[in-house]
């Protein structure tokens, strides 16, 4: 199977000369339709550097990156939006939703990005929500949910386009325990269920029992977990 | 989908107040100096055209109708014998002195009209008749100008330039752009009223036979007759308007003000909405890492601009509109026309979306990566 994302000797520096800053030297990493990975590391180790690389928000320095089978690397910056918008659903660690759009509105505004009508978007805003869990919350807006009906709100907005990759930094981050636990049994389920490649930078090592696979990023150099 | 625009702006209630309160003095503010150019430019032409003549004449070089120059009463049959013309009539129209029952003095701009004539006379009467002003000391004043004038009532005797004068019409809504009221009365009174010699008018009322162009009429005359010079209605009111508006800079001083309104407009909702955006910056930025083109955001921003022009525009055009009507009951009419209201409101569009411009410069440089940064 071809993995829904591909990363080879990927390399990120700022600067240039002796003063040059290197946050990712050579990496590779494959990650597999329905497979979680969780990417941890030490702050400054280069993991949201190489998520944004992944995501196509930042470019890399050198090497290859295929998402669901396109390089994306040497592409053209207007053609980087298209690339997101097809592929790729984030989920954020302040979770970045719309304060003044209800729960219903922040799902359908990933769907109005793409040219959706707002009577499609509204339908399917709510069958996300209702795959989250939260139906019975689309009217209300995010002021007025706790931090894990946030975050599976984000989830829901990162779902509704039917990315095939879902990149999550720091999921869990600014959640408690048990909606920390509820956040990652969606994303898990959702990556089984739907077949998504779900990527998860996190420090929190109570979410390495739902990763098929963890791999630990430090100096900008990547290796798998023992 | 909800406009993220809209409820972005229904969201922050006190910055969309400050925005509208901005846009509503801004447009309030110029739609009243429009309307007040406007109404200075029709008052001050408002005689011109109100005449029914088609040409007027006059001694040659004058600029503007309060300032003629006298000229020998034949030169009426000089024009009178020409093709074209189907009728002439002598016309006064000079500032004279007006005294006041009380004792004091008033300047006043004496119009003076050829008994039984067709062409120069008073119009909007609510009291007396058109031909009042053929009897004997007869004047008609204007309502708005009662005040002023210190008429009381019909009948009321006062003096012009130390001769009688009997107060026997009123009419609604004819202002000059002087603060010299409009007094209407007999040529022959006109004369004495304003110092002219028995055989010296100051204008010829043309009115041309069905069928002449009135431009070639006045070209005729000018032709025919000695030391005048002849206008048709449009020229003649062109060239009073541009005397009192630019010629004078009264004109250009209210334009000022009305531009400076709409300059306060830009200044306000620029500087509203790109705080907005600046507050929002983050929700773009994610918009913009979803996979949202820059035109999808410049279409939020400028959706918000928009909105916040018609909402501001609507608010303000009942309040200059009321202002305009209440100033129908003074001596400074502001005036409105439908056309300046269609212009405005596209003024007030465009106002608002090119003070979003530096919102959206702003949105194009957010680096989509600012999202993964706390």
């Amino acid at each position: 199977m071809l993995p829904a994302l591909s990363v080879r000797q990927v390399t990120k520096s700022y600067g240039q000369g002796p003063g040059a800053v290197h946050a990712l030297r050579g990496v590779d990493l494959d990650v597999a339709p329905g497979e979680v990975l969780l990417m941890m590391g030490p702050s400054g180790s280069g993991k949201t550097t190489l998520l944004s690389i992944m995501g196509a928000i930042l470019r890399a320095s050198a090497g290859s990156v295929r998402v669901m089978g396109e390089e994306v690397v040497g592409l053209p910056e207007r053609r980087l939006p298209s690339i997101r918008l097809r592929h790729i659903g984030f989920v954020f660690q302040g979770f970045n939703l719309f304060p003044a759009l209800t729960a219903a509105e922040n799902v359908a505004v990933a769907l109005d990005i793409r040219g959706v009508t707002a009577r499609d978007a509204q339908r399917r805003a709510l069958a996300a929500l209702d795959a989250v869990g939260l139906a019975d919350r689309a009217p209300h807006h995010p002021a007025d949910l706790s931090g894990g009906q946030k975050q599976r709100v984000a989830i829901a907005r990162a779902l509704v386009g039917e990315p095939g990759i879902v990149l999550a930094d720091e999921p869990t981050a600014a959640l408690d325990s048990q909606s920390g636990r509820l956040v990652m049994d969606l994303l898990r389920r959702l990556a089984t269920q739907r077949q998504r490649a779900v990527v998860i930078v996190t420090h929190d090592s109570r979410t390495e029992a739902y990763a098929d696979r963890v791999v630990h990023i430090e100096d900008g150099r990547l290796r798998e977990a023992a | 989908m909800p406009s993220l625009s809209r409820r972005n702006l229904l969201h922050d209630r006190v910055r969309f107040a400050v925005t509208l309160t901005g846009i509503v003095f801004s447009v309030v503010l110029s739609a009243v100096q429009l309307g007040l150019f406007v109404g200075f430019r029709r008052a001050t032409s408002d005689l011109i055209a109100h005449a029914g003549a088609d040409v007027w004449v006059m001694s040659r070089g004058i600029g503007n109708l309060e300032n003629a120059v006298a000229f020998p009463e034949q030169r009426l049959y000089q024009v009178q014998a020409l093709p074209g013309v189907a009728a002439v009539q002598k016309h006064v129209i000079a500032f004279g002195n007006w005294k006041r029952p009380d004792g004091a003095e008033e300047g006043c701009l004496v119009i003076g009209v050829e008994q039984g004539g067709t062409m120069g006379g008073p119009w909007n009467l609510v009291e007396g008749t058109e031909r009042a002003i053929d009897a004997p000391d007869a004047v008609i004043v204007d309502a708005l100008y009662r005040g002023k004038l210190g008429v009381s009532h019909l009948g009321q005797v006062v003096e012009i330039r130390g001769r009688r004068a009997r107060v026997a019409g009123l009419t609604r809504g004819i202002r000059t752009f002087t603060t010299a009221p409009p007094v209407f009365t007999s040529f022959k009174h006109a004369q004495g009223y304003v110092g002219l010699r028995e055989d010296q008018t100051l204008f010829l009322l043309v009115k041309a036979v069905p069928g002449v162009e009135p431009s070639a009429l006045a070209a005729r005359i000018e032709a025919s007759v000695p030391d005048v010079t002849a206008l048709t209605r449009e020229a003649w009111m062109a060239r009073q308007q541009d005397y009192w508006m630019f010629g004078t800079g009264a004109g250009v001083s209210v334009l000022i003000a009305a531009a400076l309104g709409l300059l306060v407009g830009v200044v306000v909702v620029a500087q509203t909405t790109y705080s907005s955006t600046v507050d929002h910056i983050r929700e773009y930025g994610t918009l913009k890492a979803m996979g949202a083109t820059n035109g999808y955001l410049y279409r939020v921003i400028v959706e918000q601009a928009v909105t916040s022009a018609v909402v501001g525009f609507a608010i303000a055009i009942v309040v200059a509109l009321a202002a305009a009507h209440a100033s129908q009951q003074g001596t400074t009419a502001i005036v409105i026309p439908p056309a300046m209201v269609a212009g405005l409101f596209v003024l007030t569009v465009l106002m608002c979306v090119a003070a979003s411009v530096v919102s959206i410069d702003k949105v194009t440089r957010i680096d989509p990566a600012m999202v993964f940064k706390g």
